[in-house]
């Protein structure tokens, strides 16, 4: 790519400031084009691949896309439909149709009540951020047991590692199902010992999910487990 | 509006009363990320005032009647403590922070990428703490920090900044005896990349000249603050690194 860019993976910016020349260059999730220049949105690390510039920020708010598994907690129930906050803006709404049981108009909250938590995915968002869920789908579910724990967006691609590999290693060694939905919300059900244990990599991602050694890290923690 | 005649508000020496020079800045720090429980919060100190905002959402707007099908709103309380002047302030909304709350949301809506959350609202509670003149300029700044530090994607980092006119004299970033003496005040919100002005109100009056010298210091302090916003920023993530960068 150009000299502007060069090494440009390791730059930190904020707000306002031009990242390089829009020439040749595509505006990417983070960046808009303004007279000419690639402005950076928010506060994160410069990305640039095939062409496109974008920015991996370090803090951002989840916005719901169509295909994301996500874990939402019923907030009302109508008559024949759910509305369930998935840590977005929105609530998603989980039309009878899409939910797995046939119950009788009205009979809603037998199924599900308000508080109870499902993992869903989302079927469709519209351009004025409307979200239908789907419970229809291999794994979805009402989850009736295990705990539920909250990560920034931003550090789950740490968590689960490449393909999976973390996230694996970690199910391994705590001997717990884990579930890490694309909305920054992570379900982990097992043995007491294992949640624990669990618990506190999942407070470590809240605090150090960023760390360059992260990883690292994470794996010393589970290898040290692993031969106690 | 001839301000105080008798009230002498410029040195002998030509340095004001706090010993600053007419275009000096008081001193500003700004924190990052000082409020756990807010997605994205900041605390700024400028001179004696000092200010903390907290950002919560994007989230569904509520009441509906406020939701635009198009954009964001951006819903702005700025309150002072009733600490903050020696003069205790009745707690609770007034018509000044009600007015300051509107002109500050509209500053902020011209930054902030609002068409990419339609139907939601950004809340951004500004708290006064410390009041010493110019409480609305460090509410904008602090503001824009707590904003970038949410993760809310922004045009720039609007900075918020007064000049104005004592004894005739044009001088930079008012403190509070040239505010209530002087002859005029004039805070603006100034995107400093691009040199933009998103808010500007003026207090008292000032000739085209006059006015262009504010502006010119204005910009210039504008500058000056943020770059302390970005190292602001960019500490809070160097210690969210575990201090590495």
């Amino acid at each position: 790519m150009s000299g502007v860019l060069e090494g440009a993976e390791l730059r930190l910016v904020t707000p306002g400031e031009a990242i390089g020349a829009s020439s040749g260059a595509r505006a990417g999730s983070g960046v808009i084009i303004q007279n000419e220049k690639l402005i950076a949105t928010k506060v994160g690390w410069v990305n640039e691949k095939n062409g496109v510039t974008s920015i991996n920020p370090i803090n951002s708010a989840y916005m719901p896309r169509s295909g994301d598994l996500v874990i939402g907690i019923v907030e009302s129930v109508r008559n024949n439909l759910w509305f369930a906050e998935v840590n977005g803006p929105f609530n998603g709404l989980l039309p009878m149709s899409l939910a797995p049981w046939k119950v009788e108009f009205g009979a809603a909250r037998e199924q599900m009540d308000i508080g109870d938590i499902m993992l869903a995915r989302i079927q469709e968002v519209d351009e004025a951020h409307n979200i239908v869920l789907t419970m229809k789908g291999v794994g979805l579910r009402k989850l009736k047991e295990g705990i539920m724990e909250e990560i920034p967006i931003n550090t789950i691609a740490h968590l689960r590692g490449e393909n999976n590999s973390l996230l694996n290693k970690l199910k391994d060694a705590s001997d717990c199902r884990i579930i890490v939905a694309e909305n920054g919300r992570v379900w982990i059900d097992g043995e007491g010992n294992g949640i624990s244990f669990v618990r506190s990599i999942i407070e470590k991602t809240r605090n150090s999910g960023h760390n360059s050694r992260f990883t690292e890290n994470i794996l010393e923690i589970i290898e040290e487990r692993r031969s106690a | 509006m001839g301000g105080y005649g008798d009230v002498k508000l410029l040195r002998d020496d030509g340095l004001r009363l706090d010993g600053r020079k007419i275009d000096e800045m008081r001193e500003v720090e700004i924190e990052a990320g000082v409020l756990p429980a807010a997605d994205g919060s900041a605390w700024v100190k400028h001179g004696l005032n000092v200010a903390v905002c907290a950002i919560y959402g994007p989230m569904e707007a509520h009441p509906r009647k406020i939701q635009r099908q198009d954009r964001a709103v951006i819903d702005v309380r700025y309150n002072m403590a009733p600490f903050s002047t020696s003069d205790r302030i009745r707690p609770g909304f007034n018509r000044r922070s009600r007015e300051i709350s509107k002109v500050t949301a509209e500053a902020l809506e011209s930054v902030v990428l609002v068409e990419r959350y339609p139907r939601s609202k950004i809340r951004v509670e500004i708290e006064i703490l410390a009041a010493e003149a110019g409480t609305r300029c460090v509410g904008i700044t602090a503001a824009a920090v707590a904003l970038a530090d949410a993760g809310i994607p922004m045009r720039d980092l609007i900075v918020g900044v007064a000049s104005g006119k004592v004894e005739d004299t044009v001088v930079l970033d008012l403190d509070k005896a040239e505010d209530n003496y002087g002859q005029a005040d004039l805070p603006m919100g100034i995107l400093p990349t691009t040199g933009e002005i998103a808010f500007l109100q003026m207090d008292g009056d000032l000739s085209v000249d006059e006015y262009n010298t504010c502006l010119q210091y204005n910009m210039k302090a504008a500058k000056e603050i943020h770059t302390i916003m970005v190292d602001a920023l960019r500490r809070r993530y160097e210690s969210k690194n575990g201090g590495e960068k």
